[in-house]
């Protein structure tokens, strides 16, 4: 069997079109599929006020027709291929991705291309599209139990400017707002090829892939990516607490937050909060699951990760280490903070116990190899690592740089999640059942 | 390079490398276990997935309380280690295992590192001849078990879920697959070992482990962990699942609710059957990927929906083909007669030469893409193991997609999709949309109301 070490990583190609197109190949011919991934620098954060939800409206505007391709072409080319298809909007950043069979690459290259020349910006299809918007956030925010918890009520609690604080899926006035001309900015803006990065993953050889990559994106128009905004909010000057209740929702909850080193900049001093989220919360054997949850019974569950959106890897400054529990019927949220505070306390003064931080490592490594066995996570990944950092290949030295991470880093990040640099966002269940 | 101008071809596809099936071996073992073990090198880790049927002929609500706890509390002690020791051993060589319950089986599923495939199964072993469900485990995961099926009761697309099996199966074991609140709250630890000693037990189970793996090895490795695990299962099998029968509209109750959830059951057909390939073909055509009728009506052309699906459903004691739209609430009916000349037009008429390759394109590609890692390899695996079939039912159903002629494909549709089939279930705000619905077909109060209240109350 294999070791670790023996996991070598994939040889990675990077170059740059001369419009600006950073391009990630990494050939894996052990399965006959391959990722692809345009990755666009822009995300929620830089949404313009009035236009809250505008970034993710946008994303879906890019499957909509583009320069080559009427409307409905691009589905029915990557299916019709026998592939599949979607795109995501994030907070710094908005993707587009293809799994195909290996023999439709080409093809999905020409399509990404097309584009990223120009989508298709049509008042029919906006307003088609803003419909669309409205009844996913139907779905996943507002006819359920919990919903935008924590992703969407949190950030508000946590950050003062409108970047870092609004609501990414955007308010339906402001969704009905838009209008064409607010998206061929946008794209003229933030969908330049010197803001982007094309990654693609599995099974080509890397010269052929090189040149397909040349042939179709070449002749996109050179533009730079405009200048990145900073984002920078100060910490917490004190604890914020705030509530809401959920009509539908049967027990509290609550999410708590604390902010964490900048994760591209001080990426060694966040590393170990990325630890240190296992260490509290990655299974029955964790130290919350077992206080909380097992022996106190004070919460039904309890899950923690570092970033909003639960992508450590994938984010800039600023982001926050996150707590949250689903408490049993009638509970109380101030007592289990109590708790928290009291666990986060020992492990800073006690440290960590004989093999707590081999185990958690151990097993965080599983987590990340597992990504990378498909080869569109592999895909995506590169493409954000090396947007973010420059450095895709750091995906394959995550496993050996967490096995670098000290109990004593993972003690001192426990020791700054002190109550005082706290933001809590408390759910009170209206829902009948307690 | 070549500059382009003016209109872009579209790039032809190249050919396409053939299927080729990952190498595997299998063993059945004298205690009754089959264990298949399936080698793929690509990252240095093992997929496991235990299958332990839990067949039963009535529809038992209490058998379904017990096992669902039971599914909770495997993990929860041995005679020599605690829930915390068990989760320790298992992270330190990168693993994890977890239980849950569906209507046809018991499944344990996890991961770890290939080097610590020794180490896994002498745990899985342990648990699975030793578990002793303490009594302080057991009340706090029947506790949270309570709290998570409260939060369940919550959501449209369970309490959907529940209306419309209760429209498919009537009094079938498949009828209600969520315990009853009031039936967990009597099961204890006896309880557990007793259900336990009858039905987890290796006759008739299935283990499938995948990834950096020596096939010969792993069945020598399994073989030596798990052959102590010995016992009779109970040898129950379910009833064939009731004919569907089309009747009115369901309507259940869910005041306020800002969307409608629609479901659709139609009578399927196993994977074995002979029609199979062409319904899924079908299927395809009307609403079962993105680029499908249904899909480019109700979304694309008419925003009435985001994430509509139609899927082809298969259960041990049969299979139906399952439409699910969350739709606002003020277009349900609307939505209801789309759905309906969608499916007419499937039943009526044959699909294009076009229509019909993309979907023939897109059911293979989606047999490469689900084959390409390891935890794809071990859910197919696992699930055709279910079923009686082994990864080789991949090119055997390869074959008969791309061999399905229009003719074999109008004929699933006129069989399979034809809406005067269908059993029809609405989730939503009976008050806005009764009468509506009224205009299209007869409808039905549903006797079990979807509201907050009355399911919170059990």
């Amino acid at each position: 069997m294999s070791s670790l070490d023996q996991a070598a990583p994939a040889t990675l190609e990077r170059f740059t079109l001369p419009n600006g197109l950073r391009v990630v190949l990494a050939p894996d011919r052990s399965a006959p599929v391959v990722g692809v991934a345009v990755v666009y620098d822009v995300g929620i954060r830089s949404e313009p006020e009035g236009r809250t939800g505008f970034a993710h409206l946008f994303e879906h505007l890019m499957f909509q027709g583009s320069e080559n391709l009427e409307k409905l072409a691009h589905f029915r080319y990557i299916q019709g291929s026998g592939g599949t298809f979607n795109g995501s909007t994030h907070l710094d950043y908005t993707d587009y991705f293809e799994m195909l069979p290996s023999n439709a690459l080409e093809r999905a290259l020409f399509l990404e291309a097309d584009r990223m020349r120009g989508p298709r910006l049509t008042e029919e299809n906006l307003r088609n599209q803003v419909d669309v918007v409205k009844e996913e956030i139907r779905v996943n925010v507002l006819n359920r139990p919990y919903g935008g918890f924590p992703w969407l009520k949190l950030p508000p609690v946590m950050f003062a400017t409108f970047p870092n604080a609004h609501d990414g899926y955007g308010s339906f006035v402001d969704l009905e707002s838009a209008t064409v001309a607010d998206a061929a900015d946008f794209f003229a803006r933030y969908y330049a090829a010197g803001n982007a990065v094309l990654s693609v993953a599995g099974d080509f050889d890397a010269d052929r892939a090189a040149r397909m990559v040349e042939l179709h994106f070449g002749d996109v128009p050179a533009r730079p990516a405009p200048p990145r905004p900073v984002f920078a909010e100060p910490d917490l000057a004190g604890e914020r607490h705030s509530s809401y209740t959920d009509g539908l929702a049967p027990l509290p909850a609550f999410a708590s937050a604390w902010r964490v080193p900048d994760p591209i900049d001080d990426f060694a001093a966040y590393l170990p909060y990325v630890v240190l989220a296992e260490v509290l919360t990655d299974g029955d054997a964790s130290r919350l699951v077992q206080r909380l949850v097992l022996t106190d019974r004070s919460a039904t569950n309890v899950v923690g990760y570092v970033s909003v959106m639960g992508e450590p890897f994938d984010v800039r400054d600023p982001t926050a280490m996150i707590l949250q529990a689903h408490l049993p019927p009638g509970g109380a949220v101030e007592p289990v903070l109590a708790t928290v505070a009291e666990e986060c306390d020992r492990l800073a003064q006690d440290g960590l116990t004989e093999g707590e931080l081999a185990r958690t490592v151990a097993r965080m490594s599983t987590h990340l190899l597992r990504e990378a066995d498909t080869a569109l996570s592999r895909a995506l990944q590169h493409a954000v690592l090396e947007q973010q950092r420059g450095d895709a290949g750091l995906a394959e030295a995550l496993p050996g740089l967490l096995a670098g991470v000290t109990g004593e880093q993972v003690r001192a990040a426990a020791a700054s999640m002190v109550p005082a640099r706290r933001a809590v966002v408390e759910v009170i269940p209206g829902g009948g059942a307690s | 390079m070549t500059v382009l101008t003016g209109p872009r071809e579209l790039p032809a596809l190249e050919t396409n490398r053939e299927l080729v099936l990952p190498s595997d071996a299998e063993r059945t073992l004298d205690n009754g276990l089959t264990v298949i073990a399936i080698e793929r090198r690509s990252v240095p880790l093992v997929e496991l997935r235990l299958r332990v049927p839990v067949e039963r002929r009535t529809l038992d609500l209490p058998f379904l309380a017990r096992a669902a706890l039971l599914s909770q509390t495997v993990f929860s002690g041995t005679p020599d280690m605690t829930t915390a020791q068990i989760a320790a051993a298992l992270q330190s060589v990168g693993g994890a295992l977890s239980a849950s319950l569906d209507a046809d089986r018991l499944l344990v599923a996890g991961n770890g590192l290939a080097t610590g495939l020794p180490r896994i199964l002498g745990i899985l072993a342990e648990v699975l001849t030793s578990a002793t469900y303490p009594e302080g485990e057991v009340t706090t995961e029947r506790a949270r078990l309570i709290d998570r099926i409260q939060v369940a009761r919550s959501q449209p697309t369970h309490l959907a879920r529940v209306a419309l099996l209760r429209r498919m199966y009537g009094d079938h074991p498949y009828a209600v697959q969520t315990p009853e609140i009031s039936d967990l709250s009597g099961v204890d630890s006896a309880d557990l070992a007793a259900l336990h000693a009858a039905r987890v037990q290796p006759a008739g189970a299935t283990l499938v482990i995948v990834g950096d793996i020596d096939r010969a090895a792993t069945l020598e490795l399994a073989e030596e962990a798990l052959g102590g695990w010995t016992g009779a299962s109970a040898d129950e099998s379910f009833p064939p699942v009731p004919p569907l029968l089309p009747g009115p509209v369901v309507l259940a109750d869910r005041p306020g609710s800002v969307q409608s959830s629609m479901r659709l059951a139609l009578p399927a057909v196993p994977r074995t059957h002979p029609d199979h390939a062409a319904l899924q073909l079908a299927n395809l055509v009307f609403g079962g990927y993105f680029s499908s009728r249904w899909v480019e009506n109700i979304r694309e052309d008419k925003g009435y929906t985001y994430s509509p699906h139609s899927v082809v459903d298969h259960s041990v004691a049969g299979s139906a083909l399952i439409l699910s739209a969350e739709v606002a609430t003020e277009v349900t009916a609307a939505a209801l007669l789309e759905t309906w000349y969608e499916l007419g037009r499937v039943a009526t008429a044959p699909p294009s030469e076009d229509e019909l390759e993309q979907a023939r394109q897109y059911a293979l590609g989606s047999l490469l893409l689900g084959m390409s890692s390891q935890a794809g390899l071990a859910g197919l695996a696992i699930t055709y193991a279910g079923y009686g079939l082994r990864l080789d039912f991949l090119a055997q159903h390869t074959a008969r997609l791309a061999s399905a002629t229009r003719e074999q494909v109008a004929a699933a549709g006129a069989t399979y999709l034809a809406p005067a089939r269908a059993a029809i279930v609405v989730l939503g705000d009976a008050g806005q949309v009764e009468a509506s619905l009224s205009t299209l077909s007869p409808v039905e109060r549903s006797s079990t109301n979807g509201a907050g209240a009355e399911q919170s109350g059990a």
